[in-house]
């Protein structure tokens, strides 16, 4: 039991290192980043394109794509490392990694071998930036059950209806979609999958406002929108089998939540002074830390967990499943604790009057979308429940039912 | 990265977990707990003559020289089955404080037979729910004569010898008595588990043999605590994916409202808590195992981070056990009130988890604050 590299992943980590060290900046030590912070920032975009294209040239973009993508060809673990190298330091994230995550890898599976030798190469420089067109103000955990139409006209199809939650619609440049092709049969059977560019006429795009203040996503509005047979990926009708794609890789490429972790909680209370002592020697307070210290250890081990099975070629063990559902709650109680032991100044958001750069005021208003975006923590429960436990899946009263027929509330 | 154990000693574990299935370990634990003898006998020799006991014990003092891995694979088994044997008081209690406090010759005189299971060993601090305090416990040695009252000691009845904490005139030492000698009593006495039967042990002018240094007696103890903690952890990560597994198997079975209950999200949402709370301790357990078997200065934080994350998991996973099983889960004949009470003996085995979280959160400022890395961090 130890914590070595394999040989052939310790150069590889070397290798890293000499890329990272001589092309970007460390973090700052105790500097935790807030939810898409660095995205906020004027330039980001620029910025952040910048510095995908130079991992690109260096051979660090797409690690596990096949070299046919134009990726390197390289292992699981190999992503890992380099993940772990990168965190270290502070360059641009976010703006990539639904479209090298997600939707390039849906459209090299599903798509031509000329479509992904058109898109594929852009999209790993950062030259192009896809978003993902999926839920609706209808269908969010239920995606199966969403609207947006799509009706064929000849060699075309014409889409109408909306999505909603679009991280980065407003900046992106190609997008997949997911759409209702046939309401007569059952929801799951009446989907068609598509690819489009962002900047299609009849395409309207809304940022919507979020608790934090942000608009890190959009609704997007289709009216009467064109899209050509050729840019369909799979099947007629089997929409649902595609988006499957697209979500697993999904869940591989959401991380832990953000923000102000153990090392931060554990920093402020050294710093503050209770109505009894130093915070650091109150009661309540070493309980709490110390059930958040497990957790965070518990999660960090598990990771080195799956990088084990990883290392050995082995796909993760369903323990891999836990990190969101753990840490994006885990982020929500710290934000609120420490706020707490600021007492009444502690609801002050002035990062230069308030510790941490009023870090955990933010991640009081940033956190619920962590436990909802990306799989929610009820839907994370069951598909432990199901997947990893076995336990039977739900009575679903809408399966075989006619999509038009299914009740849907008033809202 | 290889955090895993080797194939040996999965292969080990396979075995353990075999024979305890075969050997109706379980079963062994009810009859104990109905009364029966204070272990299983017949078990604990078959234990024995498989080199379990002797695990972490070096060959040259009779033991399997497997080291503490292999005792923390073993650990989980034996957690996982309630096995109703001596091996925690004899293995992580006695046999830890002879190795790590041990002269040559004390250490020569008892780990063979330790490690055989021939002599049972066990540890005696405790003395009533007022004395949570270290500090406070009043038996006390005087010329190397022991007097003073032990209460709850594991296995006190059944142990030939225990290593026993008292006061003495350079302060909290430690002690080797053999239990079967002149001025030593025992009795029985009632706890939430009878499966794991301790007792009350009084010793009036006992011959007490030093074990490490006058005065060490805190220092060790806390040292012994770090270590015994660890493989407590694997006996709890065990028995949590034990009573895991037992509400599922009954949430597939049971039918209500025409359909299993395990396909209730009330149900589903419950055992998916109970097993994201065992991997995250199974995880801290391993870590925990890695800093015992390396003697890493990082062991302390390991190891009360292990103690807490396990006993909270093993304490939820029993009584969402219970529940799961709803009417029937309250009665004596179903198991869950085995698993229920013996989550309980292990939270409060090296004393309770607020004390341990007080200990973790101590252990964490005596370290550099540079060396806290976040979920992201590489290093260990």
């Amino acid at each position: 039991m130890d914590f070595e590299d394999a040989p052939q992943e310790a150069e590889f980590r070397a290798e890293v290192r000499k890329f990272l060290s001589g092309n970007a900046e460390r973090r700052k030590p105790g500097t935790a980043e807030g939810y898409r912070s660095s995205q906020s920032a004027p330039g980001a975009l620029e910025r952040a394109k910048g510095w995908q294209a130079k991992k690109a040239a260096a051979g660090f973009a797409g690690i596990t794509w096949p070299k046919e993508w134009g990726g390197r060809g390289g292992s699981p673990i190999e992503q890992v490392i380099y993940n772990q190298e990168e965190a270290q330091y502070a360059v641009p994230r976010g703006f990539f990694e639904i479209g090298l995550g997600m939707c390039i890898p849906t459209l090299a599976t599903w798509g031509t071998p000329a479509q992904r030798e058109r898109f594929a190469p852009p999209a790993l420089r950062g030259e192009e930036i896809w978003c993902q067109l999926f839920s609706e103000p209808a269908a969010g955990s239920d995606l199966a059950g969403l609207r947006t139409r799509a009706e064929k006209r000849g060699d075309e199809w014409i889409i109408n209806g909306q999505k909603i939650w679009t991280s980065g619609a407003h900046y992106s440049d190609f997008g997949i979609l997911v759409t209702r092709s046939d309401p007569t049969v059952p929801k799951h059977k009446g989907l068609t999958f598509f690819f489009l560019s962002m900047t299609s006429p009849g395409i309207e795009i809304r940022p919507i406002k979020q608790i934090s203040g942000h608009s890190h996503f959009n609704e997007v509005f289709f009216t009467d929108v064109r899209i050509p047979d050729g840019q369909r990926l799979g099947p007629v009708g089997a929409g649902w089998q595609v988006s499957l794609t697209t979500l697993m890789n999904e869940r591989l490429a959401v991380g832990d939540a953000p923000g102000p972790d153990f090392r931060e909680i554990f920093d402020l209370v050294r710093r503050l002074e209770l109505e009894d002592g130093p915070a650091i020697k109150n009661a309540a307070v070493r309980e709490r830390l110390a059930q958040w210290y497990v957790r965070t250890q518990g999660l960090k081990y598990t990771k080195f967990r799956t990088m084990t099975r990883l290392s050995r070629g082995e796909t993760p063990g369903p323990e891999a499943s836990i990190g969101k559902l753990v840490s994006a709650s885990k982020l929500q109680e710290i934000a609120t604790f420490g706020m707490d032991l600021m007492g009444m100044a502690g609801i002050m958001a002035d990062e230069a009057a308030i510790p941490a750069n009023a870090l955990f005021q933010q991640a009081l208003l940033y956190s619920p979308a962590l436990r909802i975006a990306g799989g929610s923590d009820e839907i994370l429960r069951n598909i432990i429940a199901e997947r990893v436990l076995g336990l039977p899946a739900d009575v679903r009263v809408d399966k075989d039912l006619p999509f038009k027929e299914l009740p849907t509330g008033k809202r | 990265m290889n955090f895993d154990f080797s194939d040996e000693l999965k292969q080990l574990r396979e075995e353990a977990r075999r024979f305890l299935n075969e050997r109706q370990a379980l079963a062994a634990a009810r009859r104990v707990l109905d009364g029966g003898e204070g272990f299983d006998r017949e078990l604990w020799s078959e234990i024995a003559k498989m080199g379990w006991i002797g695990a972490a014990i070096p060959e040259e003092f009779g033991g399997a020289g497997l080291g503490h891995l292999g005792l923390c694979v073993l650990a989980e088994e034996l957690g996982a089955s309630l096995a109703p044997v001596p091996f925690a008081s004899s293995a992580y209690l006695a046999a830890e404080a002879i190795l790590m406090a041990g002269s040559a010759a004390q250490k020569s005189r008892y780990l063979p037979k330790i490690a055989a299971g021939e002599i049972i060993g066990t540890l005696a601090v405790a003395e009533g729910p007022n004395a949570v305090d270290l500090r406070r416990l009043a038996a006390s040695v005087a010329q190397g004569r022991l007097t003073g009252s032990k209460q709850p000691v594991p296995d006190g009845e059944v142990a030939d010898l225990a290593v026993v904490a008292a006061q003495a005139a350079g302060g909290l030492s430690l002690y080797l008595v053999e239990l079967g000698g002149a001025g030593v009593a025992r009795e029985r006495v009632a706890t939430v588990d009878p499966s794991r039967p301790y007792a009350r042990v009084t010793f009036s002018g006992a011959v007490a043999e030093p074990l490490g240094g006058a005065g060490e007696g805190a220092a060790l103890l806390e040292r012994l605590f770090d270590r015994a903690a660890v493989l407590f952890a694997f006996e709890q990560v065990g028995g949590a994916q034990a009573a895991l597994d037992m509400a599922k198997a009954y949430a597939m079975e049971r039918y209500a409202f025409g359909r299993p209950i395990g396909s209730f999200q009330a149900i589903k949402h419950k055992l998916a808590d109970v097993y994201v709370a065992t991997e995250l301790a199974r995880s801290n357990a391993y870590y925990g195992a890695w800093a015992l078997s390396q003697d890493a200065p990082e062991l302390a934080v390991a190891a009360a981070a292990a103690r807490v994350s396990a006993g909270e998991a093993f304490s939820l996973a029993a009584k969402e056990n219970i529940q799961t099983h709803g009417g029937m889960g309250y009665t004596w004949t179903f198991d869950c009130h085995l698993y229920y009470r013996r989550a309980q003996v292990l939270a409060l085995a090296l004393g309770g988890l607020r004390q341990w979280k007080d200990r973790l959160i101590d252990a964490l400022e005596a370290r550099n604050t540079g060396e806290l890395e976040g979920a992201t961090g590489i290093t260990p």
